[in-house]
């Protein structure tokens, strides 16, 4: 669109009154604002001893872990749906066939790289039996790379930390239970 | 034997010469932390909150955080790049910081404290570095322009064009609003008769008029002049680091950048302090502070109070300005210095020189406290005035739009002129 195409319509700035040019109500103006903030309440948090405000922890997407089902069994079925949605490729899952009647197949090994991980929630979107989900837990610290790639021990073990402070998410939440 | 010893006079200037530097040195880290906390509480920030005492889990606010800054900046690296002047590049930073702790030497804290009777020593001891300095005020200016000579230095000798263009932009700046800021004390130069700071801060407490009241134009030019001179926002263009990266300290590291910065922040305490001892008033205060002559130990422990609180107050003001106001562009700021900065001060001078020299006259025509008034009316008249008529004539903000009635992609226009490079590109084709 070219400066001179009719559709545009020009505005031209207010000229600037007395007080604009004489410069000083308008320093007042923002030594005024900068005083308000300099009392005003803190939008941040004392980290480590302060946890902040998350929201609802059911639609938070922090940590993952890997559901237990009513007899402390893996719900997952390894039907590689969540690693295959997953944009990242952080998901590396081994299959074998289930020990078990009520499916054909458990993953024997089911990893998560933490640190691909880009917590987009999309393999809980995916999976069919709400195996896996992302909890509201957001300090993930660890010392070395290795440390970063959960394994399914350790997925299992985010569950039983947050299984009574975050349930299984309901259907009206948007879990297929 | 004796010869080889130092006088007792030495020892007592070395000694108060000792207490300034570690206390200056000091108030300097810790207007650091002060800085770094209205920089977080202006934005909504808590700001630097955990270090306390060290090895403890005691917090203190934060109090501990200069003591880890140093370190952290001392034990860093001492990098020298090859391409720089060695010798004016290692003494660019002695130099300021030598420049911005002797200013301290004229600044009195003699009225402030009585002196001290030290058993041994014939006189008593007075708490100033260089008592009864004649030439205070001159003293002051002449230490504090040639800190611009470190700037420059700096900039100069690191051979880097940020260097050198910030150390350009000091160099200018300095001298541009110098001549403000001499206009602001000579008012107050003028009214007190003297050049002894001493004797400024006496004056005002003997008429409990301080100049703020009396020289408010004179007032506003020195603070502004103030702002420049110690290079803060508005006027920080010499280390603009959104242009310039760091300015004239960008090839510095460690500990000599740690020095560069120690006398910026000794530059905005000089500079509170001369504007609270030229136009606050000094320790003084009405009703708390007393009589000038006689100094106890209660009314120097409230003077010393009184001063420190101004001091500290100016300085808050200079740091919360800091985050109010973007940066002058630098043709704002030479048009601000030379044709607002410079026509006020000049008006504030004639306005002082005037009154100063019909006093007498109308105090024997009006008595004292009708002349009071007039010396002070005339000026906040004149101030406001002047105000307006700065603001009418040279408005600080300038039209920088472009200039509509030229479009440059109007092809029709450039065919006119007959341009062979903007016709459309079917005419090429057909060629």
């Amino acid at each position: 669109m070219k400066p001179s195409d009719p559709g545009i319509t020009w505005i031209d700035d207010k000229p600037l009154g007395l007080a604009e040019r004489l410069y000083v109500p308008l320093l007042v103006q923002g030594l005024a604002t900068t005083s308000r903030h300099l009392v005003s309440k803190k939008n941040t948090v004392n980290f480590p001893e302060q946890r902040p405000a998350i929201g609802n922890p059911l639609i938070y997407r922090g940590v993952h872990r890997l559901n237990r089902d009513e007899n402390d069994r893996v719900k997952c079925v390894a039907c590689f749906l969540c690693a295959t949605a997953c944009p990242a490729h952080c998901i590396d899952i081994v299959a074998t066939e289930s020990p078990w009647e009520d499916r054909e197949k458990y993953p024997e090994s089911f990893q998560i790289d933490e640190l691909r991980c880009i917590f987009c929630g999309m393999c809980e979107e995916a999976c069919p039996v709400d195996a896996i989900e992302l909890t509201s837990l957001l300090d993930l610290t660890g010392k070395s790379r290795e440390e970063m790639i959960f394994d399914k021990e350790k997925l299992l073990s985010v569950y039983d930390m947050t299984k009574d402070a975050e349930p299984m998410k309901s259907a009206d939440l948007g879990g297929t239970l | 034997m004796t010869a080889l010893l130092p006088s007792p006079e030495t020892i007592a200037a070395l000694v108060k010469i000792g207490l300034l530097v570690g206390g200056l040195m000091t108030a300097a880290a810790y207007l650091v932390l002060v800085e770094r906390w209205i920089a977080a509480w202006v934005q909504d920030r808590r700001g630097p909150n955990r270090v306390g005492i060290p090895l403890t889990k005691i917090r203190l606010f934060g109090l501990g955080q200069p003591l880890a800054d140093g370190l952290k900046i001392i034990f860093k690296e001492d990098f020298t790049p090859r391409h720089v002047d060695k010798v004016l590049y290692n003494a660019a930073p002695l130099a300021l910081l030598t420049a911005s702790l002797a200013i301290f030497a004229a600044i009195p804290f003699g009225s402030v404290l009585p002196p001290l009777n030290i058993p041994g020593l014939p006189d008593p001891v007075p708490f100033l570095v260089a008592p009864g300095l004649d030439v205070g005020v001159l003293w002051v200016f002449a230490l504090s322009s040639i800190a611009v000579y470190g700037v420059l230095l700096g900039g100069w000798a690191s051979n880097n064009k940020y260097g050198f263009l910030g150390g350009l932009r000091s160099s200018a700046q300095l001298v541009a609003y110098e001549i403000p800021l001499g206009l602001g004390l000579l008012g107050v130069v003028l009214a007190t008769g003297s050049l002894q700071l001493d004797i400024i801060m006496n004056k005002q407490a003997e008429t409990g008029l301080w100049y703020v009241f009396a020289q408010p134009l004179g007032f506003v030019v020195f603070l502004i002049a103030s702002f420049a001179e110690a290079a803060r926002l508005p006027f920080d263009l010499p280390e603009a680091e959104q242009e310039l990266v760091g300015g004239y300290h960008t090839e510095y590291a460690g500990i000599k950048l740690l020095l560069f910065l120690v006398s910026e922040f000794l530059h905005m305490v000089t500079a509170a302090f001369l504007i609270v001892i030229m136009f606050l008033g000094g320790w003084h205060f009405w009703g708390i502070t007393g009589s000038t002559q006689e100094v106890t130990w209660v009314g120097a422990f409230l003077r010393f109070g009184i001063l420190s609180a101004k001091i500290f107050a100016v300085i808050l003001f200079f740091m919360v300005v800091r985050w109010s106001w973007p940066r002058f562009r630098f043709d704002q700021l030479m048009n601000l210095a030379w044709k607002v900065m410079l026509p006020l001060g000049l008006l504030n001078l004639v306005v002082v020189a005037t009154i100063e020299e019909f006093r007498p006259a109308l105090q024997s025509a009006l008595g004292n406290s009708l002349t009071t008034g007039v010396a002070v009316g005339v000026p906040w008249i004149i101030f406001f005035g002047g105000l307006i008529c700065a603001g009418m004539l040279t408005p600080s903000s300038t039209d920088n739009r472009p200039i509509r009635t030229r479009d440059p992609f109007d092809q029709e226009r450039h065919l006119e002129k007959d341009e062979p490079m903007n016709k459309p590109s079917s005419e090429l084709v057909e060629a």
